[in-house]
């Protein structure tokens, strides 16, 4: 069987092998309409590819480690930037390749194709998913399009496409891909053309940019849009675009460009042009016999079909969460402003809220402006929430971005190496650790220390220690996590610190800088032209690293705050008599403090009344993703609340439902960090690989299936957790 | 807690009963020793019955020392095992027991293994029952709980 395919060569029963993108664009260049000249890839390549490799058996080792109803999205994101460096890392097999470079050398050559993907199944009317599997324009030469098959291949398994396993019936057993390598037609403008409106079914709809479709494709650039009238293509109305960018071809690849100054002046497309467009969505209809989406473009005046499938409307349902996930993947040019928007606007804002409600005297606040207040910060704390979910949440993709050209550079063995280009690169919550350890240096120095504390006189130790003492909770005293303050009781503080200074130094330091080599060597893959672009590129990256933390850290002060005027008002009440605290349930600070404090999760502390039945269960080895490498055994500390947290000594495993950088603090003192909350790129995992020490996340229910006090060991190379000693 | 371990349960059940056979690991001054057997478990998944003759090396490692550990899997020697297959580990102690007193064990082991009747019947041949302390249950390749049982 022919696992190549020219679209002349096509008929009806290759439908399944070369799936719909492949099959609709054949039967268009049958009917007479101008489609670049196109080689499919057919199905059994690929499942050619995963027998004889073995590939197929390692995914599902890396698919089916965890269900993936315990996945979060992070999570799934990581599976696939597994499953990606598979694919990356894994070569054709030689007669695999011999078989599709004949085809693709006589008719390409170095001529530059797209590589797009068709998923057999992926068209038909009941599922188009647009979007979900990838495509690359503008690759040059035989070898660089057989290592985009595979990135193709590879994308049959992307987060987006792992979300919607469901509807696509997604399985290693039974899914597959084919693949189309497509003659590159370099139109001057291009876009998308809807048969039927999503929204209006009476309506058709154009849409065109200047240059490439991908860029309106992905959404980095803003098409003119026209609305018609199905029936007769008369044109209802245009909506001009704010025309400033445009997508062209580089020596490989696309590039983002300013649009020249009269073309923005000017629509893409003239009336006649977009009746056209029109025309050939409804050619595409009667092939198909359903309302298309088409994508085309003019290349001297010549309309070209560049794709149909039939028209789906997706139907979210309010709680769907996907469509905000699959709207995380953002361009370099969106994180680019956003990063803008976040040091310049977002932080300074938080920072300023925070200090201004320092600033206010809470014991002077008579109890009904104290009960004021307390709903005012809560207010303010949950608008910078939301801002926080809608602009900093989306940054974190500036490493991930970075991490998929790494590794389509690089192909790392290790397909999370990106990480330590990007550690180091001071965070504030490691500058916060860092006066701590500094602190615990100057107490190891003079034990005379030692014992103020211990009796908690720390008002006795020695000025150096009280003013380093006052410099920490001067700048990082309100910084709360959901349970509490760093600054809530400076007696718990100091024993903690006086933990630090029990160990020996080298254990409680971040590791500082990046590795230069690994840098250099990412570097140096780059043409000079290029080279800010990948200076850019990997600033931006390390930005995204920093800022998943900092931000948090800056919205936790302002927490911090809504905490501090909470306590004042818990103090008030408590110190009220017994006959006054009668009247309570109408009393305004009463609510204010019932209603603005975190709860406190009780059921989770009460220990279970030890039953004597004849069958007991005990978690024994949980699975959970490798998030920093390296192993460590040792006691649990399952963090709750914030007395769990002060209570931490050294050498201890940190256990937590969901680590915030409020609380990692702790971090210096501990051998591991274990997370039920998952990722490779979350708080826990970044703090963990700052000071080098192991760290497993996504580990179901961790807090309630490990105790304090347990021994456990902790892989972080395997991801896994074990609970107990190995002896029977 | 309750509800995972109901759940770890039927699945334990289910696995002892698809499974004919397993593998039986004794041992004789440190010499660990495997071997197949035809095995059956009791509804409460208390008791593994299986049935030696009196000659073998396993019966002489027994007779010994009566710790033992069983294994029961349901792989299918293929790569989806490590989504799918299901491993449990017994460990317990194993004893003789006669005729009579293990009458309902007898007709247990005989539903699961009717060709085996004339074998057991045999006066050469041993029936055992161990009594489980511990399964060790592994899932999808590395989870691990362990359901221990009181006597």
């Amino acid at each position: 069987m022919k696992l190549a395919l020219p679209l002349h060569e096509v008929i009806q029963k290759d439908r399944s092998r070369i799936g719909g993108k492949g099959f609709a664009l054949a039967m268009m260049q049958k009917s007479g309409m101008h489609v670049p000249d196109a080689i499919c890839i057919s199905t059994e390549a690929y499942q050619e590819y995963l027998t004889s490799t073995g590939l197929r058996d390692q995914m599902h080792m890396e698919l089916y480690r965890k269900p993936f109803e315990e996945m979060r999205w992070e999570e799934i994101w990581d599976t696939a930037l597994r499953i990606r460096n598979m694919f990356i890392k894994t070569p054709l097999p030689s007669g695999l390749r011999k078989q599709l470079r004949a085809p693709l050398a006589s008719r390409f050559s170095r001529r530059p194709v797209s590589v797009r993907s068709s998923a057999p199944g992926e068209d038909s009317s009941k599922t188009s998913f647009a979007g979900l599997h990838e495509s690359f324009v503008n690759v040059r030469g035989v070898d660089s399009i057989l290592e985009h098959i595979r990135l193709v291949w590879a994308s049959l398994w992307s987060d987006r496409a792992l979300l919607y396993r469901q509807e696509l019936g997604l399985d290693v057993e039974k899914s597959t891909m084919a693949v189309v390598v497509q003659k590159m037609v370099f139109g001057d403008r291009s876009g998308v053309v809807f048969g039927m409106s999503p929204v209006h079914e009476k309506q058709s709809a154009v849409e065109a940019v200047y240059g490439l479709n991908q860029g309106l494709v992905d959404g980095t650039v803003e098409p003119d849009r026209w609305i018609l009238d199905r029936k007769s293509g008369r044109i209802l109305s245009h909506h001009p675009a704010r025309r400033e960018k445009i997508l062209s071809a580089g020596p490989e690849g696309v590039r983002l460009e300013n649009l020249q100054g009269t073309l923005r002046r000017r629509a893409p497309l003239r009336d006649r042009e977009v009746k056209e467009v029109y025309a050939l969505a409804m050619k595409a209809e009667s092939l198909f016999g359903s309302p298309q989406d088409a994508e085309w473009t003019y290349f001297k005046d010549t309309l070209h079909a560049l794709q149909a499938r039939p028209i789906t409307t997706r139907s979210a349902s309010s709680e769907d969460q996907r469509p905000w996930y699959l709207s995380l993947h953002r361009s370099f040019d969106n994180l680019r402003g956003l990063r803008t928007k976040i040091e310049k606007e977002l932080i300074p804002g938080m920072e300023r809220v925070a200090r201004e409600m320092g600033g206010v005297n809470l014991p002077a606040l008579s109890d009904s402006a104290l009960a004021q207040e307390i709903g005012q910060r809560n207010r303010i704390h949950k608008e910078w929430l939301e801002t926080y979910r809608r602009d900093c949440i989306p940054f974190a993709h500036g490493m991930r971005l970075f991490g998929k050209i790494y590794n389509d550079l690089m192909k790392p063995k290790d397909p999370f190496q990106f990480i330590s280009l990007l550690a180091g690169s001071g965070m504030v919550s490691v500058r916060r650790n860092q006066m701590l350890v500094d602190l615990a240096e100057l107490i190891r120095k003079d034990p005379s220390n030692k014992a103020c504390i211990l009796e908690g006189k720390g008002d006795d130790c020695k000025p150096e220690v009280r003013k380093g003492l006052k410099r920490v909770l001067d700048q990082f005293g309100d910084l709360a996590w959901e349970k509490g303050r760093l600054g809530e009781d400076r007696d718990r503080l100091m024993k903690l610190v006086l933990q630090m200074a029990s160990r020996p130094e080298k254990g409680t330091s971040a590791r500082a800088g990046a590795p230069g080599q690994l840098e250099k060597d990412f570097l140096s893959r780059f043409d000079e032209d290029q080279k800010s672009y990948a200076l850019e590129l990997l600033d931006l990256a390390r930005a995204s690293y920093r800022l998943r933390d900092d931000d948090n850290i800056y919205l936790d002060k302002i927490q911090g705050q809504v905490l501090a005027a909470v306590e004042e008002g818990r103090r008030r009440i408590q110190g009220r008599s017994m006959r006054e605290s009668k009247a309570v349930a109408t009393d305004d600070l009463f609510n204010a403090v019932q209603s603005e404090a975190p709860a406190h999760k009780e059921d989770q502390k009460a220990q279970q009344p030890a039953k004597k039945k004849s069958f007991s269960l005990k978690s024994r080895q949980i699975l959970g993703q490798p998030a920093g490498p390296g192993m460590a055994m040792g006691k649990a500390r399952v963090v709750l609340d914030s007395s769990d947290l002060f209570s931490f000594q050294k050498g201890e495993i940190l256990v937590c439902d969901a680590v915030d950088p409020g609380m990692t603090f702790v971090v210096p003192l501990a051998s591991a960090i274990v997370e039920r909350r998952g990722g490779m790129l979350i708080h826990g995992a970044i703090i963990a690989r700052e000071y080098g020490i192991p760290c497993v996340t996504g580990v179901p229910d961790a807090v309630n299936q490990i105790k304090t006090g347990d021994f456990i060991t902790v892989d972080g190379h395997l991801g896994i957790v074990i609970i107990g000693e190995a002896t029977l | 807690m309750e509800k995972d371990l109901n759940k770890v349960k039927r699945d334990l059940k289910k696995l002892l009963q698809s499974q004919p056979l397993a593998v039986l690991a004794t041992q004789n001054r440190g010499q660990p020793y495997a071997s197949l057997i035809a095995f059956a478990s009791s509804d409460d998944l208390k008791s593994l019955y299986f049935a030696t003759t009196r000659s073998t090396r396993k019966y002489a490692n027994l007779s010994g020392d009566s710790r033992v550990a069983v294994l029961v899997d349901n792989r299918s020697n293929k790569a989806s095992d490590f989504r799918w297959a299901m491993a449990a580990t017994a460990t317990g102690k194993a004893k003789e027991v006669n005729a009579r007193e293990g009458k309902k064990a007898f007709e247990l082991y005989l539903a699961k293994h009717p060709h085996l009747k004339d074998f057991v019947h045999s006066p050469t041949c041993a029936f055992c029952e161990i009594k489980v302390q511990t399964f060790f249950v592994v899932t999808r390749f590395q989870h691990v709980v362990e359901v221990h049982i009181r006597p």
